[in-house]
C-alpha cells in the first residue's frame, strides 16, 4: 500500500508541526508514506469564493502529484471533502477519478483502512472536540446532531483510546466554529462571534484544549484565543494521537 | 446594503445577538427531540422529498387537476403570474364585495407580493391576526422569521408597542398580559371583518382542498366568520393525494417548532352556505427558478423554518439582514433567483457547513446550492477589484509550486518580522479580532526537503 501524503497550502506554511505529527503518526503506524514535493493546494479557497475557474490549476497540480498513490492522506477534513466533492470542474480521467475515491482524511484512514483503534498516544489533558462541518456534513466523520441516525464519530473514537485524555461533553455538539474561508474576511463579525461562542463552549465545560480535524478552525479559534488571552490550546487531532508522555 | 453590512450592526449590540441566538438554539433543540422520537424519521424525509420532487417534475398536470377540483366544489379559482397581478386580484374580490375590513392569517405569499400596502393605498382595512405578525405590523416592519415573525422582539419591546398602539397597561413585559390583550384586540377585529385572507401550506390536486397550519386557530377564526374567503397560494403548494398530507403534516410541525403537529390544522374545500371562496395561484417567478435544474429543489420547501432556527449564521445576524422575504439558508437560495444582483451577497452569508441541509425535512441541498450560486455570481454580478485579483492571482500561485514557495517564504517572515501594528492594521480585516499564527521559520515542505537528505 503506498500513501501519498497531502499537506494543505495553510499547514505547509504556517503550520508545519501538524504535518510532521502526521507524517510521523503514519510511520509509526508502519506506513508506506511519500510526501510528493511541490504539492501546494486543492483549490479550495477560489472554487468556495465562487472562482471555481481559477481552481483548475491547483485541481490538475493536485491530481498530477497524486495519481500514482493507492490512498492519498490528509490532515484536513475540508481539503479531502473538496477533492471529492468539487474536482468537477477538470475533466473526469480514470486518474482524477481514482484520486478522487482515494483520498482520506486522516483519522477516516487510521480507523477504517488501517482498522487501528488504539495508536499507543497518550495525551493527559481535558479535551474539547470542534467538529469541523466539511469533514462532519460533508465526509460524515461523525453522526451529525441533525439528523436522526445512529452516534458515531471516528476523532472521538480514536481520541477514546489516548491514555489519560479526558473527553469533555460541549452545549453545543457540532455548531460550526465560523471560519469558512474567505467567509472569515467577507462576514467578519459574525464570523468573530461564532469563533467567540465556540471557544466559550469549550470554557464552559473546563476544556483544556480544543481538538479538531481541520487546521483551519482551530487557527480561527486559536487567533481568538491568544487575543483574548483565554487558557485554552489548540492542538490538531494528529498532534495529540502522535504525542507520547 | 449587504448582508455582512447588516449583520455587523446587528452585532453591535452583544446581549441582544446572544438571546436571540439562545432563543432560535432552544427551538432548534425542541425539533431535534420531536425528529429524534420518530422511528423512521430519514425515511419520512426521503418520502417527503420524492414527493415533492415528483410533483414538480409533473406540476402543470397537478394544479390544473387541483383546479378542475376546486371549481366542482364550487371554489373561484384565479391565476396570478407575478405579484402585481396577484394583488389586483385580491383588490378586485374584495372590492365585488364591497369589503373595506380584511382579517389575514400568516401568509409569506402575500408578504412576498406586498399585498398589504397595495390594499391599504385603497383605504382597505388589512389586520395581520398570528400574534407574531400582528406585531411586527405594529412596529411597521416586515417579519423577520417565517414561522417566528417577531422573534427579534423581547417581551418589553412587545410590551412598548402595544403600550403605544393598543392602549394596553405598563407590565414589565408579562407575556399573559400581553396576549390576553391582543386576544381581545384581534377578537374585535375578527367578529367585524368583510373578508378573511389565508395561505395555503398544502393544496391537494385529487380533492381541490387546501390545508392552512396555524398555532392560533386565526385561520380559523378568519375563514369561518367573514362572508368572503381568499386563500393565495404559490404553484409548489400542490401535493398530489389527499394520503400525502400526512407525511408533510408530520414533517412539518416537527420541523418547525418541535410540535408533533401544528396545533390547528385546518382543511377547507368548499365555501360554507352563503359564504363564498376564492383561490388565487401564483407564479411569480417560481416557474423560472424551476427552470434551472441546479435550483429546482429549492421549490420543494414546505416553508417550516427549520433551516434558520439551525444556522449559526442566521442566529447571529437576524433575519432582516437578509434584507429579502423569505431570509435564512432557503431565502439565500430562492432570492438571488428572483434578483441576482440584489441578493449578490446572500449566498456568501454562509460558511457551508451544511447543517441547513441535513436539517430540512424535504433534503433540500441547500448548501450545495448556495456554492453554485457563488459560482454564478462572482461572474454576472460585478465584484470587487481585490477579491477578483487576490483569486487570479491565487489561482496561478497555486499552479506553480515555485512561486507558492516564494510567496509563502515572504508571507512567514513578515509575520515573524513585522510589528503587531503593521500586521493588524487596517487592511488585514483578519486581525482586528483575532491573532495571526507567529510565522514559523520553516515550512513543512522544506523540513521534508532536510529530512530527506539527512536521512
Ligand atoms: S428549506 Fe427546508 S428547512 Fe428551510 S424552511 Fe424550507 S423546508 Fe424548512
Amino acid at each position: 500500500m503506498k500513501v501519498g501524503l497531502f499537506i494543505p497550502c495553510y499547514i505547509n506554511q504556517l503550520y508545519p508541526q501538524v504535518g510532521k505529527a502526521t507524517l510521523e503518526l503514519l510511520e509509526k503506524l508502519n506506513v508506506d508514506v511519500v510526501y510528493p514535493s511541490g504539492q501546494t493546494c486543492c483549490g479550495q479557497p477560489m472554487a468556495n469564493s465562487g472562482y471555481e475557474n481559477e481552481s483548475v490549476g491547483a485541481c490538475t497540480h493536485f491530481v498530477n502529484n497524486f495519481k500514482t498513490f493507492d490512498y492519498i492522506v490528509t490532515p484536513s477534513g475540508s481539503c479531502a471533502y473538496h477533492v471529492k466533492k468539487h474536482f468537477d470542474v477538470i475533466p473526469q480521467t480514470e486518474d482524477v477519478i481514482n484520486v478522487r475515491n482515494n483520498v482520506y482524511e486522516l483519522c477516516d484512514f487510521i480507523l477504517n483502512v488501517l482498522k487501528i483503534k488504539d495508536v499507543g498516544a497518550s495525551f493527559p489533558y481535558k479535551v474539547g472536540i470542534h467538529k469541523s462541518c466539511h469533514g462532519l456534513r460533508g465526509l460524515r466523520l461523525g453522526s451529525c446532531s441533525e439528523k436522526v441516525t445512529p452516534e458515531y464519530s471516528y476523532i472521538g473514537e480514536l481520541l477514546a483510546e489516548v491514555t489519560g485524555t479526558e473527553i469533555i461533553k460541549l452545549s453545543r455538539e457540532d455548531e460550526c466554529c465560523g471560519f469558512g474561508g474567505t467567509f472569515a474576511v467577507a462576514e467578519e463579525a459574525i464570523s468573530v462571534k461564532m469563533g467567540k461562542d465556540r471557544v466559550q463552549d469549550h470554557l464552559d465545560h473546563g476544556a483544556e484544549v480544543i481538538t479538531a480535524t481541520d487546521t483551519s478552525c482551530l487557527m480561527h479559534l486559536e487567533g481568538l484565543i491568544t487575543r483574548n488571552k483565554q487558557p485554552l490550546k489548540v492542538l490538531h487531532i494528529a498532534e495529540i494521537l502522535n504525542s507520547v508522555n | 446594503m449587504s448582508h455582512s453590512q447588516a449583520a455587523a450592526i446587528f452585532n453591535k449590540d452583544e446581549k441582544k445577538v446572544n438571546w436571540h441566538d439562545k432563543a432560535l438554539w432552544f427551538v432548534r433543540h425542541k425539533r431535534d427531540k420531536a425528529a429524534h422520537s420518530v422511528t423512521g424519521w430519514e425515511a419520512l424525509r426521503n418520502l417527503g422529498q420524492g414527493i415533492k420532487a415528483h410533483t414538480l417534475s409533473n406540476l402543470d398536470n397537478y394544479l390544473i387537476q387541483f383546479e378542475e377540483n376546486a371549481l366542482k366544489n364550487g371554489v373561484q379559482v384565479h391565476w396570478a403570474k407575478n405579484a402585481d397581478e396577484h394583488n389586483k386580484i385580491v383588490h378586485s374580490i374584495l372590492k365585488a364585495h364591497n369589503a373595506k375590513k380584511v382579517v389575514k392569517s400568516k401568509s409569506m405569499l402575500t408578504e412576498e407580493c406586498h399585498l398589504n400596502p397595495f390594499l391599504e393605498a385603497d383605504g382597505i382595512e388589512v389586520i395581520d391576526t398570528d400574534l407574531g405578525e400582528r406585531i411586527v405590523q405594529l412596529a411597521k416592519e416586515p417579519p423577520s422569521h417565517i414561522v417566528l415573525p417577531a422573534i427579534h422582539k423581547t417581551k418589553e419591546d412587545v410590551d412598548a408597542l402595544f403600550q403605544e398602539h393598543l392602549g394596553t397597561k405598563p407590565c414589565a413585559g408579562d407575556p399573559q398580559y400581553l396576549t390576553g390583550e391582543a386576544r381581545k384586540h384581534l377578537r374585535e377585529k375578527f367578529v367585524n371583518a368583510d373578508a378573511a385572507i389565508t395561505g395555503v401550506n398544502f393544496a391537494i390536486a385529487d380533492t381541490g382542498g387546501f390545508v392552512v397550519c396555524t398555532n392560533e386557530g386565526n385561520a380559523d377564526m378568519g375563514a369561518h366568520l367573514a362572508p368572503v374567503h381568499i386563500a393565495c397560494m404559490g404553484i409548489e403548494k400542490i401535493i398530489p393525494k389527499q394520503e400525502h398530507l400526512g407525511v408533510f403534516l408530520r414533517l412539518l410541525g416537527r420541523s418547525a417548532t418541535g410540535q408533533h403537529i401544528t396545533t390547528f390544522s385546518s382543511h377547507f374545500r368548499k365555501p360554507r352556505e352563503g359564504a363564498k371562496m376564492h383561490i388565487v395561484i401564483v407564479d411569480n417567478g417560481r416557474t423560472e427558478q424551476l427552470s434551472r435544474p441546479d435550483f429546482r429543489a429549492s421549490l420543494q420547501c414546505i416553508r417550516c423554518g427549520a433551516c434558520m432556527n439551525t444556522c449559526p449564521i442566521y442566529r447571529r445576524s437576524g433575519g432582516h439582514s437578509y434584507d429579502a422575504t423569505i431570509p435564512g439558508p432557503i431565502g439565500s437560495i430562492l432570492s438571488p433567483g428572483k434578483d441576482l444582483t440584489k441578493h449578490s451577497t446572500l449566498p456568501f452569508a454562509s460558511t457551508l457547513c451544511g447543517s441547513c441541509s441535513d436539517v430540512c425535512p424535504v433534503k433540500i441541498d441547500i448548501h450545495t446550492q448556495l456554492y453554485k450560486w457563488r459560482q454564478i455570481i462572482t461572474k454576472e454580478v460585478p465584484q470587487p477589484f481585490v477579491k477578483k485579483s487576490s483569486m487570479k492571482f491565487m489561482g496561478t500561485m497555486f499552479a506553480k509550486p515555485a512561486t507558492f514557495e516564494k510567496v509563502g517564504k515572504a508571507a512567514r517572515w513578515s509575520l515573524r518580522n513585522l510589528p503587531k501594528g503593521v500586521i493588524n492594521s487596517k487592511p488585514n480585516v483578519w486581525g482586528n479580532a483575532r491573532d495571526l499564527p507567529s510565522g514559523p521559520e520553516e515550512s513543512f515542505d522544506e523540513w521534508y526537503k532536510k529530512r530527506k537528505k539527512d536521512e
